[in-house]
């Protein structure tokens, strides 16, 4: 690929490095307490991109199926930790539904991209598979920890409703049906969102991103437009997995609700 | 001539709650036509025992039989349609008191019911609640008028029996009248019924009911049952 843009030096990185110095200095003068995490933040940032720079490169030249995949893989887990860690309660197998929700609703949708959209050849160019794998699981981590954190606070605050449903006659997918509704409904609302604005109010990342590489916007904007239905197709295919895994498992089939499995994570943890 | 089955039996039934008994061996029965108190201690597992009694709560061993036949799960919306559980603190729906009213008939099991507005302010009027009241947002009811809903919802489904938990915790004294003689005129209206009633006041429970059973806890570990005949 040809490349018009400039190639940035360590010192121009550096120099960006010192625009967190506003914070900082916002963070002291207000006394906001923040200015170890930002320290924290940004050395994390830096370090994880490195890192994950000097990955890509690796996984660049040896463009193999099984490395691509083991990355892919690794995205996924690192994704449905995260998801689970934005949430305020758990229950026993959370990380377990996590992962079988966002591994796949982001390998069914990018690699039905990756074939019979994009048809890339091989399927497991790097190039193609893993920015579009990240972009999809960033989003689908989003909607997944948004719809089950919606779906186990309805079950602590609603207790009382659902359990007079379900005392009444209901079958528990009638006691059910309103929360995992509303639950889905919530992890949907930020695609939703994005797309609503999208071209107006912001220019998507990737879209930015090939535009500074040297694309034409109007390839560019193709580009975005495929990224924006995987987006939307992963998220509603991840967030109703995990509702579902959810509901079978707080909502019992002798038709109880087992509110008892759910308890407060113990204490606030920091997210991946 | 055999008896007809108890509407809803208890037998060996059991609870146990992080390691502690409590309550075990625990036998009941409601009869078509019983009311029965229950009564004892505060924490003695008197509410534990009636979500229980619906499978609410799972229970450890024993047996629940409706009208005879062990609670199984295909029939468990129907039992729960049949045997209908009235926590103290009701949960209404958002909306107004007549929308909370007719909600539950919106479930698959009562399909074949209708919501009448005139039987439930019958049943309000008995209560001597003004017609208005349907109209008021469920939002803006006290806990008794709150309990009041619940239980003409409950009786508008027309169960065979109502598991009542304290129902008058939070009336007055009129009201609480008001509450007990719609209950016993709703219980001989039909021969096939029954209630099962806690209650905190002795002379409540002997005003309305027949019999009562007391849960008491002795220990920690073990419970006792008697069964007190009037």
């Amino acid at each position: 690929m040809t490349s018009h843009y400039l190639n940035l030096s360590l010192w121009q990185v550096g120099g960006a490095t010192a625009l967190i110095l506003t914070n900082m200095a916002i963070s002291v003068a207000l006394r906001l307490g923040l200015a170890r995490t930002l320290l924290i933040a940004s050395v994390r940032m830096i370090v994880q991109l490195l890192l994950i720079g000097v990955i890509l490169q690796y996984l660049f030249a040896l463009e193999h199926p099984l490395a691509v995949t083991g990355v892919g893989l690794v995205m996924v887990l690192l994704a449905s930790f995260a998801a689970v860690n934005r949430t305020q309660r758990r229950f026993r197998d959370i990380y377990w539904h996590s992962f079988i929700a966002v591994f796949s609703a982001s390998f069914v949708v990018t690699g039905l991209a990756l074939l019979g959209i994009l048809q890339v050849k091989p399927w497991f160019n790097p190039q193609y598979a893993i920015p579009l794998l990240g972009m999809v699981l960033g989003n689908v981590l989003t909607g997944i920890s948004l719809g089950l954190d919606h779906f186990m606070e309805g079950v602590a605050r609603e207790r009382g409703l659902i359990e007079t449903q379900l005392a009444l006659g209901a079958t528990r997918w009638e006691a059910a049906h309103g929360l995992t509704s509303a639950s889905l409904r919530t992890g949907l609302i930020p695609t939703v969102n994005a797309m609503m604005v999208m071209g107006v109010v912001s220019l998507p990342g990737m879209m930015t991103g090939q535009i500074l590489a040297g694309a034409a916007p109007a390839a560019a904007v193709r580009y975005q437009i495929v990224i924006m239905f995987m987006i939307a197709a992963a998220t509603a295919l991840g967030t109703l997995m995990v509702v579902m895994l959810a509901y079978r498992t707080l909502f019992s089939p002798n038709l109880q609700l087992r509110s008892d499995r759910l308890y407060k994570r113990e204490k606030a943890g920091k997210s991946v | 001539m055999t008896q007809p089955a108890p509407l809803l039996e208890a037998t060996d039934l059991s609870c146990t709650i992080a390691g502690r008994n409590v309550w075990q061996d625990l036998h009941l029965q409601l009869n078509a036509g019983e009311g029965v108190g229950v009564t004892g201690p505060s924490g003695s597992g008197k509410t534990l025992l009636l979500r229980t009694l619906v499978g609410l709560n799972p229970w450890g061993e024993g047996k629940i039989l409706w009208r005879g036949e062990p609670i199984a799960l295909p029939k468990l919306t129907a039992f729960r349609a049949d045997i209908i559980y009235l926590p103290q603190r009701p949960s209404l729906p958002d909306g107004s008191v007549e929308t909370a009213l007719a909600a539950p008939f919106e479930l698959s099991i009562h399909r074949d019911k209708r919501f009448s507005r005139p039987e439930a302010l019958e049943y309000l009027k008995a209560l001597a609640v003004e017609g208005a009241f349907l109209d008021q947002d469920t939002a803006s009811l006290s806990g008794g008028e709150a309990q009041l809903v619940s239980l003409v919802r409950a009786m508008l489904l027309k169960p065979s029996v109502l598991l009542l938990d304290e129902p008058t915790a939070s009336l007055d004294g009129t009201r609480v009248r008001q509450v007990e003689s719609l209950l016993s005129n709703w219980l001989h209206a039909k021969p096939e019924r029954a209630f099962a009633y806690i209650s905190h006041d002795p002379e409540q429970i002997e005003r309305l009911c027949s019999r009562h059973i007391r849960i008491g806890t002795q220990t920690e570990t073990s419970t006792t049952l008697e069964a007190i005949s009037p």
